[in-house]
């Protein structure tokens, strides 16, 4: 009657979702923060942001090609879109074209597809490109703005952003440190965070994003709202962003009680660099991280740590982007080790004993 | 009545309501049945009638064979048209044999076994006896001849006779229905069925979004104060027996154990009501109740028809399919069958047909594993199917197996969920019958070897016995000689 072969086990039916919608869903998560910031940084960060998730896609696109893979496709899928829009978000906002296109060989060509390809990454690309850009270009990336938002006199109209952009102005005149950065040079000139961190933006507008930093770091607060409504749409759980923020908050706390002088609060810890968008967008990356609820904990947990130890001792003032990828690393292992139980067996294989009845 | 959480598990959209309203209805004899004499887990039943020979309805046609096995009875009066191989109830629509009735229409009745009279006095066998007698399996879908499961009490004590109304698939109601429409039945069978069993207590378990099953139910069950009905969080694969023992008791039936290990018997409330059928009228099981849905058929509907009747003529009875559907299953969306045409018949253990159009089934390329770990969140049997799907790809069955593919049940949440629509539960039953073959061969392998062993060793025995009986022959001959001459 029907020529429908049955070449196929079940379910014959399928939750209403796909790869491609999740990857909109997150994009939509990323639209506040992306929209203040860019109202913050002016023309030249929409420049940048443009380029760098323009250069992604392209990448893409002649990586699939090569590849001999549909490239229609691989593009709607709509994860080349999200590398690009993330590796924007951690760029100085005011860097120049260049380093938004070699971030995206660095994200979609070495970091993705040299691996396989969607879903074969071991490391996240937004954070790859993003270490390899600052380890290769120090200055470039690390030459922050204070936030002048379009609405100010100060900010620079489409022409000059065009030539900050793309003909490298200098921008020596207005740099200034992000939070991190001021806090950790203080430090090594003997000023203690206690007092570093006064002249620093008050938490609240550092919070709200009015700070200096990348171009889509800044707003704790709108970050927060994105993540929220992936968790509402669960698209992501809790228990990585909760892992990541609260192992920093904690012993950021614990150890400014011990010694404040040398250690800056878990509040400020939260709210200074990378934090939440490391939370809830990076360290959440479905690819890099572990599958199961509890390897997702001990995988937040130890980015929290790492980021806090990197932060404290190590030459950088921002860790969150090296603490990710270490735990990228470890991700496959933490999968080994934090496997579910399975039903009616015990935790190392062996099936339950069969109780004795009174 | 306190619930214990399971884990995983998922929330498909149910569409239960295309048929849940409609009372179940008989269905007009069909012009023919086909009667497969394998309906059930275990060995095929052995034919009794020839071709041509007059059948009255309920008259034993094939009977059982064997420990595990179940008769096959006649649904209606007719002539035996023919016992022969036609295209199965089965996926892979392969012949198989079945006896082919032409009902008469004046649906004459056999004689029928008498009633039990107070059952409850009848010792448990007697019940057991009538069950195996009515050809009653597992009507939830598994088909499992229900009288064996009736005497998983005569080795180890139980304390609960679980009846499963969870009716977790999406679209059947089957059910439903029966619970709302026979729940005195149900009741009734339970307890002849707890009673066959030696369980002190019946928990008839029903998913809260029956609420007029669990009223009636309820209200029927009030005078027995061992018969408790509990309502059930909705959640597939709730009607899982090993997870709705966990639900209701708490109690984690271990690895490849059943739950009368744990001191529970799981039984579908269709069942019960086919044993009350079976014990207080002589009814042998003849007929189900089925739900025929889907969003490519006119009118869906709950019938109760004889088995043997072609699938096609149980559509055509809904007002036939209104759109070519993209997929004709056999049972729920979920575990069940696929099935390759609608010209099967109806068997014990068809709880739906389904006809489902291309939004309903939503099937899409598999696209590239994006490890968000849906699949490990929905494993109701705490596996990774990513894990375990990667393993099976490059043919690395051992350590699927030893991270525990043959512990899944096929329950499709993992596949239900993954947003790159990879079919897991085909790399797993894959994986799972791979599995399988190769440790039958092996216990082949393993019985050859111990039977050659066994057979050189005898053949050495008898050679080394000729040898000293010739060694002695022998002797003696010499022994002979000598006392000839010495004396």
């Amino acid at each position: 009657m029907s020529p429908i072969s049955p070449e196929r086990s079940g379910p014959f039916g399928h939750a209403p979702n796909s790869v491609s919608q999740t990857m909109i869903a997150v994009l939509l998560a990323l639209v506040p923060a992306t929209a203040l910031d860019t109202w913050l940084f002016g023309w030249p960060a929409i420049l940048l942001f443009a380029v760098t998730v323009g250069a992604c896609l392209a990448v893409e696109a002649a990586c699939l090609a090569v590849a001999g893979r549909p490239v229609m496709a691989g593009l709607a899928d709509g994860s080349a879109a999200l590398t690009g829009w993330l590796l924007a978000m951690s760029l100085p906002p005011w860097a120049p074209w260049w380093i938004g296109v070699v971030g995206a060989v660095f994200a979609i060509a070495l970091a993705k597809h040299a691996f396989g390809g969607l879903g074969q990454n071991v490391f996240n690309p937004a954070m790859v490109a993003r270490v390899a850009l600052l380890v290769s270009f120090p200055v470039v990336m690390t030459a922050w703005v204070a936030p002048q938002p379009l609405s100010s006199p100060d900010s620079p109209d489409l022409s000059r952003s065009l030539a900050i952009t793309f003909a490298g102005e200098h921008l020596d005149a207005i740099t200034s440190a992000t939070a991190l950065g001021h806090v950790k040079t203080e430090l090594t000139r003997g000023i203690p965070a206690t007092e570093s961190v006064t002249s620093l933006p008050p938490l609240r507008d550092m919070a709200l994003g009015l700070r200096a930093g990348s171009l889509g770091e800044t707003s704790a607060l709108l970050i927060l709202v994105g993540g929220l409504y992936l968790m509402a749409r669960r698209i992501i759980s809790w228990h990585i962003p909760a892992a990541v923020l609260g192992s920093l908050f904690l012993t950021g706390t614990l150890f400014h009680a011990i010694d404040p002088a040398r250690f800056a609060d878990g509040g400020f810890h939260l709210l200074s660099g990378a934090s939440f968008l490391g939370a809830f967008f990076i360290a959440t990356d479905y690819v890099t991280s572990p599958v199961s609820k509890s390897g997702q904990l001990v995988f937040g947990v130890g980015c929290g740590l790492l980021t806090w130890i990197i932060r404290t001792f190590a030459g950088y003032p921002e860790g969150m982007a090296f603490a990710i990828l270490l735990m990228n690393a470890l991700a496959p292992i933490i999968d080994q080790y934090t496997r579910p139980r399975i039903f009616g067996r015990r935790r190392d294989g062996q099936a339950l004993p069969l109780e004795e009845k009174a | 009545m306190k619930l214990f959480p399971i884990r995983g598990g998922i929330h498909p959209d149910y569409r239960k309501e295309l048929s849940s309203e409609r009372p179940i209805v008989p269905l007009p004899l069909p012009a023919k049945l086909f009667i497969p004499l394998q309906q059930h887990i275990g060995a095929p039943a052995e034919a009794l009638v020839a071709p041509g020979a007059y059948v009255r309805k309920g008259q034993l046609l094939a009977r059982g064979q064997g420990p595990v096995s179940a008769p096959q009875h006649a649904p209606a009066s007719g002539t035996i048209e023919a016992i022969t191989e036609l295209p199965g109830t089965h996926p892979s629509g392969l012949p198989q044999p079945m006896i082919v009735l032409v009902p008469d229409g004046k649906d004459e009745a056999a004689p029928l076994p008498e009633p039990i009279a107070n059952p409850f006095d009848a010792p448990p066998q007697a019940i057991r006896e009538r069950v195996a007698q009515s050809g009653i399996v597992g009507l939830g879908g598994a088909a499992f001849p229900s009288a064996v499961k009736l005497g998983l009490g005569e080795q180890r004590p139980l304390d609960i006779l679980l009846i499963n109304g969870a009716e977790c698939e999406p679209y059947l109601t089957c059910d439903d229905r029966v619970m709302r429409e026979h729940a005195d039945a149900i009741v009734d069978g339970a307890r002849l069925m707890a009673h066959a069993l030696g369980a002190p207590n019946v928990v008839i378990a029903v998913e809260a979004n029956k609420p007029e099953a669990i009223h009636i139910l309820n209200c029927t069950a009030a005078p027995f104060p061992n018969v408790r009905v509990t309502a059930l969080p909705v959640q597939y694969p709730m009607g899982s027996e090993r997870h709705l023992v966990q639900a209701v008791t708490g109690r984690e039936t271990p690895a490849r154990r059943l739950t009368a290990d744990i001191g529970v018997v799981v039984h579908n409330v269709a069942t019960a009501r086919a044993v009350h059928l079976a014990v207080r009228s002589g009814l042998p099981l003849t007929h189900r109740v089925v739900t025929v849905s889907g969003g490519a058929v006119r009118e869906p509907k709950n019938i109760e028809a004889p088995i043997g009747t072609p699938l096609a003529e149980l559509v055509a009875f809904c007002g036939g399919l209104t759109i070519e559907p993209h997929r004709l299953v056999s049972g729920g969306p979920m575990m069940g069958q696929p099935l390759a045409s609608l010209d099967v018949p109806l068997v014990k253990g068809t709880s739906g047909i389904l006809a489902l159009t291309t939004q309903e089934t939503a099937e899409h390329a598999a696209g590239p594993c994006i490890r968000c770990g849906n699949c490990v969140s929905a494993c109701p049997c705490g596996l990774v199917p990513v894990e375990l799907a990667a393993l099976i790809r490059k043919d690395h069955l051992d350590r699927a197996a030893a991270l525990g593919v043959q512990d899944c049940l096929s329950c499709g949440s993992c596949a239900w969920a993954c947003p790159s629509h990879i079919p897991l539960v085909q790399y797993f039953n894959y994986a799972k019958g791979r599995l399988n073959a190769d440790a039958l061969a092996q216990r082949k392998l393993e019985q050859t070897r111990t039977l050659a062993e066994a057979r050189n060793l005898r053949l050495e025995k008898a050679a080394a016995a000729k040898r000293a009986a010739a060694a002695a022959r022998e002797a003696a001959a010499v022994s002979a000689n000598e006392e000839k001459v010495t004396p």
